[in-house]
């Protein structure tokens, strides 16, 4: 996983409540093998017509938000189904930061697992920086994850907290796995000890 | 030693490192065909393996036809997903059973009738609804692939300890009312992100009086609320049905299992962090009118009105639902016409559910411009149902009797509604396009599922018994 320290990039809103992986990213398209590109049919539904044509009201569909980055959007963001293709999407579109006011637990972990950061401010803090986005054409916000701010020049600063052992998995963009393996002795042990009930399937 | 919650005592029975997170042993991972391809691409890539695949169970569900099983899939993409599991099990030594097995259907569906899930233990997926195996009093939670390959790989995740929520269901459960009618009341009252970051233990006579199969229903939506799992402590109901699963433990095993399973029940006084009272003594059927699974009232009601809002944002957010629905302010629920009746799904696709659901239809006709049909969750509950009849039954009504799969709950498939199509659905979730792009869905129970198909419109399915008993 590529780390992520600190990024700076424009930001597009999705002013809406509970935003669920079923609308990130309809179920016709998991049906790929691969983990990239998915990015083409992020939110296809609400960016595209029936024929595939692009929606002009669609706000990713604004040419003012072409090549966002960032995505400020309401509470519990990611509800719904497991799939990591809504961080794949989002990801292979090319945003590399989320700012939300909650987000639902699976989809929390799913970013984080891919150097997508989620990053959570207060209500009334997402209603000042969608107000923002939404009046300052091109804003551009930097969220640095070393000192966890999210900050737009002058216009907008606000702090915000995360669970450190996940911000250390984001800033030094771990293997998980490969950290586990350290601890195999442990494992092993663990087998050892509590034997687990095993079925022989036909 | 203080008294401890059937969610502590697993989960400190499963800690192989204890820090924050906590790496926590899992000891049961079912796998399926579509979040399951890039995690086995990852141990390729890196020159791992599956660590323990005798722990290990994969299935096809997610995006099989349900259609007849003799013809060649039509859809190329579905089955390259399908062939791929096919070749990622058999290179990674993990049992599968595939398409044409006997035993295939809806992963949460198998798990426990076949007696994979057991009380105690620490179970994953790569799916949400893996919440289902909570109702014998396992920790059951879905998970993304990059942890599908962790637990592949290590058999071990790592693990933020989640709180712990107490859901107290109050009084009895009124005659005529279901374990879904129950999940859908306590997720209105809650909402769709109440239970994030905790884990739920359903409490209360009511949640004793419930079959294990109904259990499993109320269970299958806690990640409805957000909920991380839901889980139900054992007892004797949950003995009972273990003791005729073909794979659970068989007689001098059987017997010592069945102490220990019913010593992880909650002890009483055990602190929960936090606690929930559903009262259910005024408890109906009930169905969704929006485009989540919190939007929903009792039969007898009515869609709201966004002008009775006074948060301006859930004003919006009402205002939006009834648009997509297309349903105007204060339509009463009951009477609103459907085209379409799904009876299946993890949820409610299990043997009880089918037999409840042909008690309604039974002798009667699907109403005319109605499309029905009923899929069972696995191959085992499709020959049980058949051995009873059911299957004609169904079909004797004008109900289509399908193939075991997830089918229309999230129309993977080619069962999907077409734009506007109206459905009368015993899954789980109503969002926007969930049975196909401008689907719309209402979230009932099988009873309230069968009396729709019967009427052609949301109806309280008590009137139709009545009808029969008069």
């Amino acid at each position: 996983m590529t780390p992520f320290t600190r990024h700076t990039g424009l930001a597009a809103p999705l002013a809406r409540h509970n935003v669920d992986t079923d609308q990130i990213i309809p179920k016709q398209f998991l049906k790929r093998i691969e983990r990239t590109g998915f990015g083409q049919f992020l939110f296809f539904d609400w960016r595209f017509t029936e024929d595939g044509e692009p929606k002009p009201d669609f706000v990713l569909n604004q040419p003012r938000y072409h090549g966002a980055s960032v995505l400020v959007s309401g509470e519990n963001f990611g509800c719904g189904s497991s799939r990591e293709h809504a961080p794949w999407a989002l990801y292979d579109y090319g945003f590399r930061v989320l700012i939300a006011s909650s987000y639902a637990d699976i989809f929390y972990n799913n970013c984080v697992q891919n150097g997508l950061l989620p990053v959570q401010l207060a209500p009334d803090q997402i209603a000042r920086l969608l107000d923002l986005v939404d009046r300052e054409p091109g804003l551009a916000l930097t969220i640095d994850l070393e000192n966890q701010t999210v900050e737009a020049g002058d216009l907008f600063h606000a702090s915000f907290e995360m669970n450190p052992e996940r911000r250390q998995s984001l800033l030094r963009g771990l293997d998980p796995i490969g950290e586990t393996l350290l601890h195999e002795d442990a494992i092993q042990a663990f087998e050892q000890e509590h034997p687990s009930p095993i079925i022989t399937v036909t | 030693m203080a008294p401890q919650t059937l969610f502590e005592k697993i989960w400190s029975r499963h800690v192989v490192r204890d820090a924050q997170p906590a790496l926590l042993y899992i000891d049961r991972h079912y796998v399926h065909e579509v979040t399951s391809p890039q995690a086995f691409e990852g141990l390729r890539q890196a020159g791992r393996t599956v660590r323990r695949p005798d722990l290990t169970i994969a299935v096809m569900d997610h995006n099989v036809p349900t259609s007849d099983r003799s013809l060649p899939i039509q859809d190329a993409v579905a089955r390259k997903q399908m062939d791929q599991l096919e070749q990622n099990c058999r290179e990674f030594d993990v049992p599968l059973w595939n398409l044409h097995h006997p035993e295939q259907g809806i992963v949460h569906i198998i798990g426990p009738d076949m007696g994979f899930t057991l009380p105690g233990m620490t179970i994953v997926c790569g799916d949400s609804h893996t919440s289902t195996h909570g109702a014998l009093g396992a920790l059951a939670f879905g998970i993304g692939t990059s942890e599908v390959e962790h637990v592949l790989a290590t058999q071990t995740l790592w693990q933020h300890r989640p709180n712990t929520l107490e859901v107290r269901f109050v009084g009895k459960k009124p005659p005529g009312t279901t374990a879904k009618d129950m999940i859908l009341a306590l997720i209105r009252a809650i909402g769709i992100a109440g239970a994030t970051g905790s884990v739920i233990e359903y409490t209360g006579e009511a949640v004793r009086a419930l079959s294990m199969e109904e259990r499993m229903t109320l269970c299958n939506m806690s990640i409805e609320a957000g909920a991380r799992a839901g889980m139900i402590s054992p007892d004797e109901t949950t003995v009972a049905y273990l003791a005729s699963r073909p794979y659970a433990p068989k007689g001098d095993a059987f017997a010592s299992a069945q102490d220990a399973w019913l010593a992880l029940a909650t002890d009483p006084g055990a602190h929960f962090d936090q606690i929930v009272e559903i009262d259910l003594r005024q408890l109906e059927p009930m169905v969704t009118w929006g485009t989540n699974p919190e939007m929903s009232a009792p039969i007898s009601g009515r869609v709201p009105d966004p002008a009775d809002e006074s948060d301006a944002v859930r004003r919006d957010m009402v205002a939006q639902a009834l648009a997509y629905m297309d349903l105007p302010p204060n339509t009463p629920l009951e009477g609103i016409p459907i085209q379409r009746v799904f009876i299946g799904s993890c949820t409610n696709g299990r043997l009880e559910d089918l037999e409840r659901a042909a008690k309604i239809i039974a002798g009667r006709q699907v109403a005319p411009g109605v499309r029905a049909m009923a899929v069972p969750g696995s191959g085992r509950v499709k020959r049980s149902a058949e051995a009873m009849g059911l299957d004609q039954v169904f079909r004797d009504a004008g109900f289509e009797w399908r193939e075991p799969g997830c089918s229309l709950c999230l129309g993977m498939n080619d069962d999907i509604l077409s734009p506007g199509e109206r459905c009368a659905s015993t899954s789980n979730r109503n969002f926007e396009g969930r049975q196909g792009r401008g689907s719309r869905t209402h979230l009932l129970s099988p009873e309230m599922a069968a009396a729709a198909a019967i009427t052609g419109v949301l109806t309280d399915y008590r009137k139709l018994l009545e009808e029969v008993q008069a």
